[in-house]
């Protein structure tokens, strides 16, 4: 496959004599030792890294690692004090202004954590903004815009305005704008970080499915090393300027550069081994299969539910009853063992979360944790998600209640 | 008093009786030929048109851009500048404000973008900003008289020196206000410097923008009214003649005309920065 974005040594140095900088950075000077003798400071370090077609590529590092200024000088919004950044073969770093344009015209979209819309135009008017700015007669520019509001599920809102909407929408609308332009790469920068975590959640799955459907090549910047991890095929790690580590999530967990990496690499460990345990709530109302159909009528009316577990003795989970059979089987007098349903799922409290999603994705009803047929807990597709989006919070939460 | 004399007062009479004026004069009659008949044909043409015509226009931008209020208010001005036989003197005070008003955006509002993109220039004209706003208002209108004579044309000079700095900082503030990011996503959708300006940091900064042109206005009205010390026509020299006749009565009649007008124009275009 091609190589869609190639940079190659790209260095960036901040402040009013980058060259000084440059030149202690060829030295062997450190970040700290430049800042210290000249006052500079040094952005983005030597980075060099490639971005094939097709491929999301995640460069993922903390704040004031560089890796804003990095996406930055990938488009040239930043200029670079040295190194290149090829873009379909053709150096960016030494085009003239017009072809800058030309190029970012038609070849780089960008996504912002902060959205970056314009409150004074609609939505529509928004995501024609690029076509806009290249002359694309007004029918044909509301036509392709149209098209990109409904590619990320936006239709009926395009007379709005950006205020109307919520940070969710709003980022859709920032996406559409970079989709509208129909360039072959999507820059994003930080693209799902301002939004929470289950809308965050429904993004990324919607990048992955968009990227399969456009074949666009992603470059994309994030300081959550689980989004890099689920969205990555390549993933580059940045500490200080400097790129320290590239490859597939694999690789990075597998064989950690240094130990910058493999710090993060643990927390990863660590949220992954999350079980059905950690996240299940225990039943706040089951019915004894001794009180019979009227009581379980009695619990699901008070609680409004419209099933319940039934448990014989010692919890010994026996089947669910819904409110229709509970009902029937009391009018009938009919024994309440006939109408258990059975078709709910179980799991056993050791299960990693991870294996959960798709079964709580297809379920109907909470998945059961059973052990040695005892009822301990259910679990909510809600439930697995937050646990994996904050594992770790919600485990120490668990430990302060306990405490 | 110290031996030492700063001949800062010789110099500068020297300066402009023997530089400027003869090399200069030409070109100062010629601006003074081209604003006599600017400002003459925006008074003819406010006296013009009928009065009811006009007050019911004022009135009914009153009432859209505005209220109610306004435009009652509107309405009794224009009955009481009728009544008390100032009407001319109004709408020339009005003319004045409006040609000197113009001059501060046309020239204040550019002056006000290329502050805002360039530190250097940014740095050349915060301090004459300064200068013209701390210089008491008086003190301009004497190379006024001196390049453009007497009568509308030094008044509208002087009261557009008086009156351009808030459009100039209002302008330059605005545009440095405009958020990063969207400035860094029209750039990056490849806008050129023009499209940037125009379809997304002028639009992001036009209420700041209009919130000094609202102050330039008033102090347009301001100064229009100190010029008639200089023989600007209007309300300014009603008030200076009650001053000279210590006529109370008609000082008073003419400063209520000018409130009357200052409040109309200043609430009439909050109410414009307000809409947009």
């Amino acid at each position: 496959m091609n190589n869609k974005i190639e940079v190659e040594h790209l260095t960036k140095i901040f402040g009013s004599k980058p060259e000084e900088g440059l030149k202690q950075l060829e030295e062997g000077k450190s970040k700290d030792e430049i800042l210290e003798n000249t006052g500079m400071t040094v952005g983005v370090k030597e980075a060099s890294f490639s971005v094939k077609e097709g491929e999301i590529f995640v460069i993922m590092g903390l704040s004031g690692s560089g890796k804003s200024t990095l996406i930055r000088l990938v488009n040239r919004l930043i200029d670079p004090t040295a190194g290149r950044v090829m873009i379909d073969g053709e150096d960016l770093t030494t085009m003239d202004n017009q072809t800058l344009l030309e190029t970012r015209r038609a070849k780089l979209g960008m996504v912002f954590q902060k959205f970056g819309l314009f409150p004074f135009r609609t939505i529509l008017n928004n995501v024609e903004y690029g076509l806009e700015i290249q002359g694309v007669p007004k029918e044909e520019r509301e036509q392709e815009a149209r098209k990109a509001i409904d590619d990320v599920g936006l239709k009926g809102y395009e007379k709005q305005y950006p205020s109307q909407l919520s940070g969710g929408m709003q980022q859709r609308v920032g996406l559409a704008r970079a989709l509208a332009n129909d360039t072959d790469i999507l820059l994003m920068d930080e693209a799902f970080s301002a939004l929470d975590p289950l809308i965050r959640q429904e993004m990324q799955d919607e990048l992955i499915d968009l990227q399969e459907k456009l074949n666009k090549t992603v470059l994309f910047i994030t300081h959550d090393l689980d989004e890099a991890l689920k969205l990555g095929d390549r993933i580059a790690i940045m500490k200080d300027g400097e790129i320290v580590q590239v490859g597939t999530a694999e690789e990075i967990l597998d064989n950690p550069a240094n130990d910058y990496v493999s710090s993060f690499v643990k927390d990863v460990d660590r949220s992954k081994v999350l079980e059905a345990s950690n996240v299940m709530k225990i039943p706040e109302v089951t019915a004894s299969f001794r009180d019979g159909p009227r009581m379980a009528i009695r619990k699901m009316k008070e609680s409004n539910m419209s099933s319940i577990f039934v448990t014989g003795k010692n919890k010994h989970l026996m089947g669910l009853l819904t409110i229709d059979d509970a009902i029937h089987v009391h009018q009938n007098n009919e024994s309440m063992e006939t109408v258990l349903k059975n078709d709910f799922p179980r799991t056993a409290p050791d299960t990693q979360l991870k294996d959960l999603i798709a079964v709580a994705s297809d379920a109907k009803y909470p998945i059961t944790v059973v052990e040695d047929g005892k009822l301990l807990g259910l679990i909510s597709r809600a439930s697995i998600l937050s646990g994996l989006v904050f594992g770790q919070e919600q485990e120490t939460e668990h430990e302060e209640v306990h405490a | 008093m110290s031996d030492f004399y700063f001949p800062l007062e010789e110099w500068t009479n020297s300066f402009v009786n023997e530089w400027l004026l003869p090399t200069m004069g030409d070109f100062f009659d010629q601006v003074s030929d081209i604003l006599g008949l600017f400002v003459d044909g925006v008074t003819d043409g406010l006296i013009f048109i009928p009065t009811i015509i006009l007050t019911l226009i004022v009135a009914g931008l009153s009432l859209w851009l505005s209220g109610k209020g306004l435009a009652v208010f509107t309405i009794i001005g224009a009955i009481y500048l009728v009544s008390v036989d100032l009407w001319p003197e109004a709408m020339q005070t009005m003319a004045i404000v409006i040609v000197a008003t113009l001059l501060s955006i046309i020239i204040g509002v550019p002056i006000g973008i290329l502050s805002s993109k360039n530190e250097t220039i940014y740095k050349i004209v915060r301090p004459v900003l300064d200068f013209m706003q701390t210089l008491p208002s008086f003190v301009y209108l004497i190379p006024a008289i001196l390049l453009f004579g007497l009568g509308g044309v030094p008044a509208v000079m002087s009261t557009f020196i008086f009156a351009t700095p808030p459009a100039v900082r209002m302008t330059n503030l605005g545009i440095r206000q405009v958020p990063e990011d969207m400035v860094e996503a029209s750039r990056a959708f490849g806008s050129t410097p023009w499209q940037l300006l125009f379809k997304v940091e002028l639009p992001m900064a036009l209420q700041t923008i209009m919130a000094g042109i609202n102050q330039t206005i008033m102090l347009a009205l301001s100064m229009a009214v100190i010029a008639s010390m200089i023989g600007a026509p209007g309300l300014g020299s009603v008030v200076l003649s009650g001053i000279s006749n210590v006529n109370v009565g008609l000082g008073l009649t003419g400063g209520l005309g000018i409130v009357v007008l200052a409040i109309i124009v200043d609430r009439l275009t909050q109410g414009i920065g307000e809409k947009l």
